[in-house]
């Protein structure tokens, strides 16, 4: 901070708020292509690890590795592969969804209990049919609540990209700006959208939870 | 490849303020003084609200907060505070500017897991248990020391496991702010362009190797700490879900918890 300055300069804001919208909308996007992409590995793997129970150990062993990975390192190592791509964005972040994202969807497919499984297979349901009428809709709950602390974790983690270079933008990308150019108003604003945008995305999947759930929290009071 | 070996075998980086040893003396100091004192602020609190359950959705609650908070952003939140401070309480401002608001926000992320691990395990602990505890006239404190601690310190040790990982990351961050640690390598190495390839790939793998290695010390920790009659087989026969309650601390709690 430059001596006579004011920490919150609201006037700057009022004048950028074409470059603070578009540096919002790229976090979103660093956020969104992740989990989605992570959404679908996870639900290949947790398929594969319920059907495979084999294979359950191996695979946790593995996302938990890449999820101990600091993420500085895993963005730092691929950019020189990859160059100043949206791959070298994606690559990590989708990689940190992974363990949060199979404990979770496995957990949700294997809680359905086997009577509810031989019934479909008494009624005549295929092994694709059961998956996709019974298993899925079951499995929802722990899905969602899976999807939940992915999306936080991502939203966290995208600010770190921005160390990257500015391609990739985000709001870490304010972060650093402020802080190169001394300038607090742009560093605390990046901060304080990036929370913002961690908590509107854990409340919006609370209120799915809720919402698609509505028997769980119905016996929410009694342990 | 072979220039990162170079890397290592390079007398050069081995000395002075930027060398390894140095580097990793910072990351460690960085990291063990801010799990220290969030271990002193997490811990006696976790103990009294598992203990008593008392002020339980308070707590899950903040934590959950704290989790949700990016750790970038954590970091630079505090720095008008910590630079302004310097003139007044007498530090370098460099300090006010780097290690300072990079401690804070490693403690600040470390109470969440620890808090969460401390609460959880306690309230693991079976409560006919207690209540035996109780007939056999064990006062408050030895129920908490002889009965509960034992039974639940594999699963505070795990949020202590998370914990260190969240802080060894974000002391990795903290190179960004220009803080020392193994960081540095990888930041330096970004802003010196295609030269600074070997010192980003050396570094990730340093940053990697230092976090891997404490997890693994830790999870050994924690299987030792495991009472024989609850270890699991040496693979999880089912998959385990991540609760609600065990959010702050993704690894370690085992699922049969009620999630809150």
């Amino acid at each position: 901070m430059l001596p006579g300055q004011q920490i919150f300069d609201f006037g700057w804001i009022a004048g950028h708020l074409d470059s603070i919208f578009l540096r919002i909308v790229q976090h979103l996007q660093l956020t969104v292509v992740p989990l989605l992409l992570g959404i679908v590995i996870s639900l290949v793997l947790a398929v594969w690890v319920v059907r495979q129970p084999r294979a359950y150990a191996p695979v946790t062993a593995v996302t938990g590795l890449l999820y101990t990975i600091p993420s500085l390192a895993a963005f730092a190592v691929l950019r020189p592969i990859f160059g100043l791509t949206l791959l070298t964005a994606i690559i990590p972040l989708t990689t940190y969804t992974l363990l949060i994202l199979v404990r979770n969807f496995s957990a949700g497919f294997s809680a359905v209990p086997a009577e509810i499984l031989e019934a479909a297979e008494g009624m005549g349901y295929t092994r694709r049919q059961r998956l996709f009428r019974v298993e899925l809709p079951l499995a929802v709950p722990l899905i969602i609540a899976g999807i939940r602390l992915a999306s936080v974790t991502t939203i966290g983690l995208a600010t770190i990209a921005a160390v990257l270079g500015d391609a990739f933008g985000g709001l870490g990308q304010l972060i650093t700006e402020g802080i190169q150019n001394f300038f607090p108003t742009k560093y605390l604003l990046g901060a304080a959208l990036s929370v913002l945008l961690a908590f509107a995305a854990d409340f919006l999947f609370v209120r799915i939870e809720h919402l698609v759930t509505p028997w769980a929290h119905a016996k929410a009071g009694a342990r | 490849m072979g220039d990162v070996i170079g890397f290592f075998t390079d007398p050069t980086h081995w000395e002075g303020t930027s060398g390894i040893p140095n580097r990793l003396l910072e990351h460690l100091v960085i990291s063990g003084l801010s799990i220290l004192v969030a271990t002193l602020i997490a811990l006696p609190i976790g103990l009294f609200i598992g203990h008593t359950n008392r002020g339980s959705g308070l707590a899950i609650n903040l934590a959950n907060i704290g989790r949700a908070v990016p750790s970038y952003a954590m970091m630079v939140i505090p720095l008008p505070l910590t630079l302004s401070l310097a003139p007044v309480l007498g530090y370098d401002p460099g300090f006010g500017l780097t290690f300072l608001p990079i401690f804070l926000a490693m403690t600040f992320l470390a109470i969440p897991p620890l808090l969460v691990g401390t609460y959880a395990g306690l309230r693991s602990v079976d409560r006919d248990l207690i209540e035996a505890g109780r007939g056999m006239g064990l006062r408050e404190r030895q129920i908490l020391a002889r009965i509960e601690l034992p039974i639940a310190s594999s699963i505070i040790v795990g949020g202590f496991r998370t914990a260190t990982l969240q802080v060894i990351a974000t002391a990795t961050i903290g190179a960004i702010l220009g803080g020392g640690g193994l960081g540095r390598f990888i930041f330096d190495g970004l802003n010196q362009g295609l030269a600074g390839r070997t010192s980003i790939y050396a570094g990730a793998v340093m940053v990697a190797a230092l976090a891997i290695g404490v997890d693994m010390i830790l999870a050994w920790v924690q299987r030792q700490l495991t009472p024989r009659a609850l270890r699991k087989g040496r693979r999880p026969d089912r998959p385990t879900p991540i609760t609600r309650l065990e959010a702050a601390t993704p690894r370690s709690i085992p699922a049969k918890l009620d999630p809150l």
